[in-house]
This record gives structure tokens, C-alpha cells and sequence, in this order.
């Protein structure tokens, strides 16, 4: 597997900490994501808005946790076989897994380019494959770690931060 | 300058999609002009208006992530209902107008710069 991560310098230090596992979140929400489903592929990142809105995050952090989750749901439906959406959201940010069922990413660094997309016709016509997505993700989190490889699934972890 | 959505209405040919959502208090400084979604997300802000012909679902979802309050259609495109139905839902005014993109850039932005 190879990884690519990106991690806002000023929460270096809570690295360690968003990714332990025996840690608990207030909320988990959880969501199915099928492939090539452009219809209901959004509600897990609606929901998750939704909710944290309702906790009281400062809109413009709200923005960022919705761009990059609907990318990443986006992205599933386009480009995997499906996958899970697990939002687990913590007093102070949030930390969002998005596992598919593969084919997975042969070259992470080419997919991290803006520009660089494989979308198909379907996809292009719902208005997707710029080849921007990934980019988006990574400029709206504090903390991105991709995880993939050719016929593996892909694991994409989105932290965002609420101050 | 900013700009009622209704005074848009009333100056340039415009047929609103979503008249039960109030266009006096929607206010717009700019605007931004794409039918690439990630663009979309990547650069539009949340005072604009945002003008297009890709009229999926996807389309209000993104409006939605983004926090763009008003999408104008260009050359007569309208959605299907159930498109419309989502934006009302979501509070996104949704504008037709039978201009080209072109055209509609043209005078929504002079409109809002002079
Ligand atoms: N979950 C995934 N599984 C397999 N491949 C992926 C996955 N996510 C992204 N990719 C690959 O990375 C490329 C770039 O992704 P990115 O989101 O940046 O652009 P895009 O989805 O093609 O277009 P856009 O996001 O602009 O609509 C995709 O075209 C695809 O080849
Ligand atoms: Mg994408």
C-alpha cells in the first residue's frame, strides 16, 4: 500500500492522538455509499453537515468539512465500488473515514494533481471529472491521509479541526 | 456593488424557478461561471451567483456544500422538478433565463460593478 498524507503544521502535535483507535467520538454517523449512485451519494456529507451545524462549528469550518466529505462520498461513488462513510465527530474536530471496496489508486501522487482524472462519460456528464476533487479535499482539511494501491481498496482519512 | 436578487429579476430576462424563496433578501456581490463541480467547490464563494447550464441533482449539492445562495440558468434550462423541489428544500433560489452564459456573465456583471 502506499500512503500519502498532508498535515496543517499547526496540528502537527495531534497527530498521535486523532489516530488512536481506543478513543471514543461523541457522535458516529455512519453511511453507505454505491457505486455510480449520483442520486443519493451526498446525504452522508448533508447529514454530517447538519449535524455539526447544530453543535455550534463556525460556519466557514462547516464549509470545509462539506466540500471535503462531499468530494471524498463523490469520489466513491465515482471512481470505487462502493464503500462506507464513518463520521466520528470529537468536542474539537472531526475525523471522517471513507473506506471503498476498490480497484483503488495506482498512483497516488498522479490522482493528488490537479487536473489528473480517469471519470468516465456517466461521470463527466454529472458535471464531475475536473481532476480537482482530491485537491479540494486536501486544501479544506487539516489532516489527509490516503491510503492505496492497484486492485486494494482505498482508505481516505479527512480530519478537520473546529478551531 | 451588492445586489437584491430581485432587482436582477427585474433587470435583466430572468423567469424565477423558486418563487416561494425570498429574493429581496438574498443578496449577491459576485458571481462565478462554471459546469465543473470540483471547480465550483475549489473557487466559488459564498456571495455569489452562480451561473450555468449543468442542471443535474448534483448541482444543488453542490450549491448546498459551498454556500451558494442562487443559481441562474442559462439559455432557457430548466431542471427537472424533483431538482427544483431539492433546492426549495435547501432555501437555493433557482433563476432561468433564456441569455447565453456569455450574455448573462456579461450583465450580471455590470450590473454589479458600476
Ligand atoms: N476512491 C477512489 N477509488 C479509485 N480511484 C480514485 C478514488 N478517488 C480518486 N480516484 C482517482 O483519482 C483521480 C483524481 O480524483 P479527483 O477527485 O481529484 O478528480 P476526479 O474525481 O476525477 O474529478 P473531480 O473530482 O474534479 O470531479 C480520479 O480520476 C481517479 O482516477
Ligand atoms: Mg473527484
Amino acid at each position: 500500500m502506499a500512503e500519502y498524507i498532508k498535515v496543517n503544521p499547526m496540528y502537527q502535535d495531534r497527530i498521535e492522538e486523532v489516530f488512536q483507535t481506543n478513543i471514543n467520538p461523541e457522535i458516529v454517523l455512519e453511511f453507505e455509499i454505491h457505486e455510480n449512485d449520483f442520486v443519493n451519494s451526498g446525504k452522508g456529507s448533508a447529514e454530517l453537515k447538519v449535524t455539526i451545524k447544530r453543535l455550534g462549528v463556525d460556519p466557514a469550518i462547516m464549509r470545509k468539512v462539506a466540500v471535503a466529505a462531499y468530494e471524498a462520498e463523490i469520489n466513491i461513488t465515482a471512481h470505487s465500488r462502493g464503500g462506507v462513510m464513518t463520521s466520528n465527530i470529537f468536542p474539537d474536530y472531526v475525523h471522517i473515514v471513507f473506506q471503498d471496496r476498490g480497484p483503488g489508486i495506482e498512483d497516488l501522487s498522479k490522482a493528488m494533481t490537479p487536473g489528473f482524472s480517469t471519470a468516465t462519460d456517466l461521470v463527466r456528464e454529472m458535471g464531475f471529472g475536473a481532476g480537482l476533487g482530491l485537491p479540494n479535499i486536501e486544501r479544506n482539511s487539516d489532516i489527509m491521509k490516503l491510503d492505496s494501491a492497484k486492485n486494494e481498496s482505498t482508505k481516505l482519512d479527512v480530519i478537520i479541526f473546529f478551531h | 456593488m451588492a445586489l437584491s436578487v430581485q432587482t436582477l429579476i427585474e433587470k435583466i430576462e430572468i423567469t424565477n424557478l423558486t418563487p416561494d424563496l425570498d429574493t429581496s433578501k438574498t443578496v449577491i456581490e459576485n458571481g462565478y461561471v462554471s459546469d465543473l463541480l470540483s471547480d465550483v467547490m475549489g473557487s466559488a464563494q459564498e456571495n455569489q451567483i452562480w451561473i450555468t447550464i449543468m442542471r443535474h441533482l448534483n448541482t444543488i449539492a453542490v450549491a448546498s456544500m459551498t454556500g451558494i445562495p442562487v443559481i441562474i440558468f442559462a439559455k432557457d434550462i430548466i431542471p427537472e422538478q424533483s431538482v427544483i423541489n431539492k433546492a426549495r428544500e435547501e432555501g437555493i433560489i433557482l433563476l432561468t433565463s433564456p441569455l447565453t452564459v456569455f450574455e448573462l456573465a456579461g450583465k450580471i456583471y455590470s450590473l454589479l460593478k458600476v
